[in-house]
C-alpha cells in the first residue's frame, strides 16, 4: 500500500491508500477527494482531473505525454507542475506522493 | 415588399410514438429495440453527430467490454450501432436540445427543442448519459454577468462581432477556425494560448501564424486572470504572461475550453432526480413519470452499473412498456430476431 496526499486549495490534507497499479485519479475517485472529477473515467478525455505535482516529486512522476499535453490545453490555471492525475500511474516509488488540487477543475 | 420578409410560420410539430433524447450508444440501441415491436422514433442529440460520449471523448479509445466485440473503438461502436438501427428509419435531430416538455391533456408528451423543432409523441426516451455536454466555463469570478453579451461560447451571428477587439482564449481547431473567421470583421483580434503550440489543423496554424507576422492577429501566450467590465459589458482582461500581468482592452472573449456535461434542462421536467440521476424501476426503466423513460447512464437503481451494456439491457425491457403505451390492448408475442420472420421482415433481412 502506497500513501498518497491530496492538499486542497485550503490547505487541508487528506492522506489515502493505493496499491500500486492504480492510477493517481483512481486513488482519488476511491477515496472521495474533493475536486477531482474524472468525468471522462480516466481517457485522458477531458481535463477534470488536473493536480499540480511540485518538486521533488516532478522527477518521480514523469512528464506529461503529447496526448495529455493537448488535454491540459483544456484544464484551467495550468502551471508547470500540472498533470491529470488519471495519467500518473502509481508505483512504489511513489509512495508518499503529495499533490495539490487546483482551487477549481472547471 | 418582397416574398423574403414574409416571417415563416413556425413549423407544424412532428407527430411520432416515441422521443429518443440523446443518441449515445444505448439512445441508438434505443431505436432498435423500439423498431422491432414497431415503435417509430425521433432522435435529438445536442452533438452534430451521433454516438454521445463515446464519438466526443473517446472516439479512438478502445472499449473491451461489449459482448462479442473483443475491442472496438468508441467511434466504431457508434458506427455499428447506425448501421444495425439503419433498417427502421429513425430521424435524426443533431446539434439540436431539448428544452421544453410537457404532458398534453391527451396524455401525450409535446417537447420543443432550442432550434425550434417540435415534437408531439406517445413517449419519451431519455438517454442522455452524463446530461448534456455543453462548453466549460472558465471559473472567472463574475463571468455570469457577461456571458451571452460578451463573453459568448460560440458564434451564431459574425456580424455581430464587426469592430469588436475580440479576445480569443484557447488552442484547439474552435480557436483557430474563429481567429481566422473573424480577423477580417473585428477591430482587434488577441489570440491568448497556454503555450506556443496549437493541437489545431496545421493549415489553420499556419495561416494563424502568417496572420501573426503580418500583424493582424496578436498572439499571447499565458492565461486569463481576471474580467473588467460594467453590467454584461467586458472591457478588459487580466492575462498572466512569463513576464507578468498585463490589462488587455477587450470587448468580447471567446473561450474554448472544450465541453463538459451537465444536466441541462432535464432538471426542470418534474421528474423526481437523486443526485443528478434519474431513478427508475428495473421492470420497465420508467421515471416517476408514466410514458417517461430513462436508460443508459442517466438512470439510476439499487445495483446499477454505468456500462454500455447494462443501458443495451435496459432498453429492451424499456421497448416493451414502450409498445404498450403505444399500442395499447395489442398483444405483444415475444419473439426471437433468428427465427422471427416478422421481425426478420422489419430488418430487412427476410
Amino acid at each position: 500500500m502506497l500513501k498518497i496526499t491530496f492538499i486542497q486549495p485550503d490547505g487541508s490534507e487528506q492522506v489515502v491508500e493505493a496499491e500500486p497499479g492504480f492510477t493517481l485519479m483512481e486513488a482519488a475517485k476511491m477515496n472521495a477527494v474533493p475536486g477531482i472529477e474524472a468525468e471522462c473515467g480516466g481517457a485522458c478525455a477531458c481535463a477534470t482531473c488536473h493536480v499540480y505535482v511540485d518538486d521533488p516529486w516532478r522527477d518521480k512522476t514523469g512528464t506529461p505525454s503529447q496526448m495529455e499535453e493537448d488535454m491540459l490545453d483544456f484544464a484551467f490555471d495550468v502551471r508547470e507542475s500540472s498533470r491529470l492525475s488519471c495519467q500518473i500511474k502509481l508505483t512504489p516509488e511513489l509512495d508518499g506522493l503529495a499533490v495539490r488540487v487546483p482551487a477549481k477543475q472547471f | 415588399m418582397s416574398l423574403d420578409d414574409t416571417p415563416t410560420p413556425a413549423a407544424s410539430p412532428i407527430e411520432t410514438d416515441a422521443v429518443v433524447i440523446g443518441a449515445g450508444p444505448v439512445g441508438l440501441f434505443a431505436v432498435f429495440e423500439l423498431g422491432l415491436v414497431d415503435v417509430k422514433a425521433h432522435v435529438v442529440d445536442i452533438l452534430e453527430k451521433p454516438g454521445g460520449q463515446c464519438a466526443e471523448l473517446y472516439p479512438e479509445k478502445p472499449i473491451y467490454d461489449i459482448p462479442a466485440l473483443p475491442i472496438v473503438t468508441g467511434q466504431d461502436l457508434t458506427d455499428r450501432l447506425m448501421k444495425q438501427i439503419e433498417p427502421f428509419g429513425a430521424k435524426f435531430h443533431l446539434g439540436e436540445r431539448i428544452d421544453m416538455l410537457e404532458r398534453l391533456p391527451d396524455e401525450r408528451f409535446r417537447l420543443k427543442t432550442d432550434a425550434g423543432t417540435e415534437f408531439i409523441c406517445k413517449v419519451v426516451v431519455i438517454a442522455a448519459g452524463g446530461g448534456s455536454f455543453t462548453p466549460k466555463r472558465p471559473p472567472l469570478n463574475g463571468i455570469e454577468a457577461y456571458e451571452g453579451t460578451s463573453v459568448l461560447y460560440s458564434v451564431r451571428r459574425m456580424e455581430a462581432l464587426r469592430d469588436k477587439a475580440v479576445l480569443i482564449v484557447g488552442g484547439g481547431d474552435s480557436a483557430l477556425d474563429w481567429t481566422l473567421n473573424l480577423q477580417p470583421l473585428a477591430k482587434s483580434i488577441t489570440l491568448l494560448h497556454r503555450r506556443d503550440e496549437f493541437r489545431a489543423a496545421p493549415h489553420s496554424v499556419e495561416k494563424m501564424r502568417q496572420l501573426v507576422e503580418t500583424g493582424d492577429v496578436r498572439l499571447m501566450i499565458g492565461q486569463v486572470t481576471e474580467l473588467h467590465g460594467t453590467g454584461s459589458q467586458l472591457d478588459g482582461v487580466t492575462v498572466k504572461t512569463k513576464n507578468g500581468e498585463e490589462r488587455l482592452a477587450v470587448d468580447v472573449m471567446l473561450p474554448f475550453f472544450g465541453l463538459t456535461m451537465k444536466l441541462g434542462p432535464l432538471a426542470d421536467w418534474g421528474l423526481q432526480l437523486h443526485e443528478n440521476l434519474v431513478p427508475v424501476d428495473t421492470e420497465k426503466f420508467e421515471t416517476s413519470e408514466k410514458g417517461i423513460f430513462a436508460v443508459g447512464d442517466i438512470n439510476t437503481y439499487p445495483g446499477k452499473l454505468k456500462l454500455i451494456l447494462s443501458g443495451f439491457h435496459e432498453v429492451a425491457l424499456m421497448a416493451q412498456q414502450a409498445a404498450k403505451y403505444v399500442y395499447p390492448g395489442k398483444k405483444l408475442l415475444f419473439q426471437y430476431t433468428t427465427s422471427s420472420s416478422s421481425l426478420q421482415k422489419k430488418l430487412g433481412v427476410s
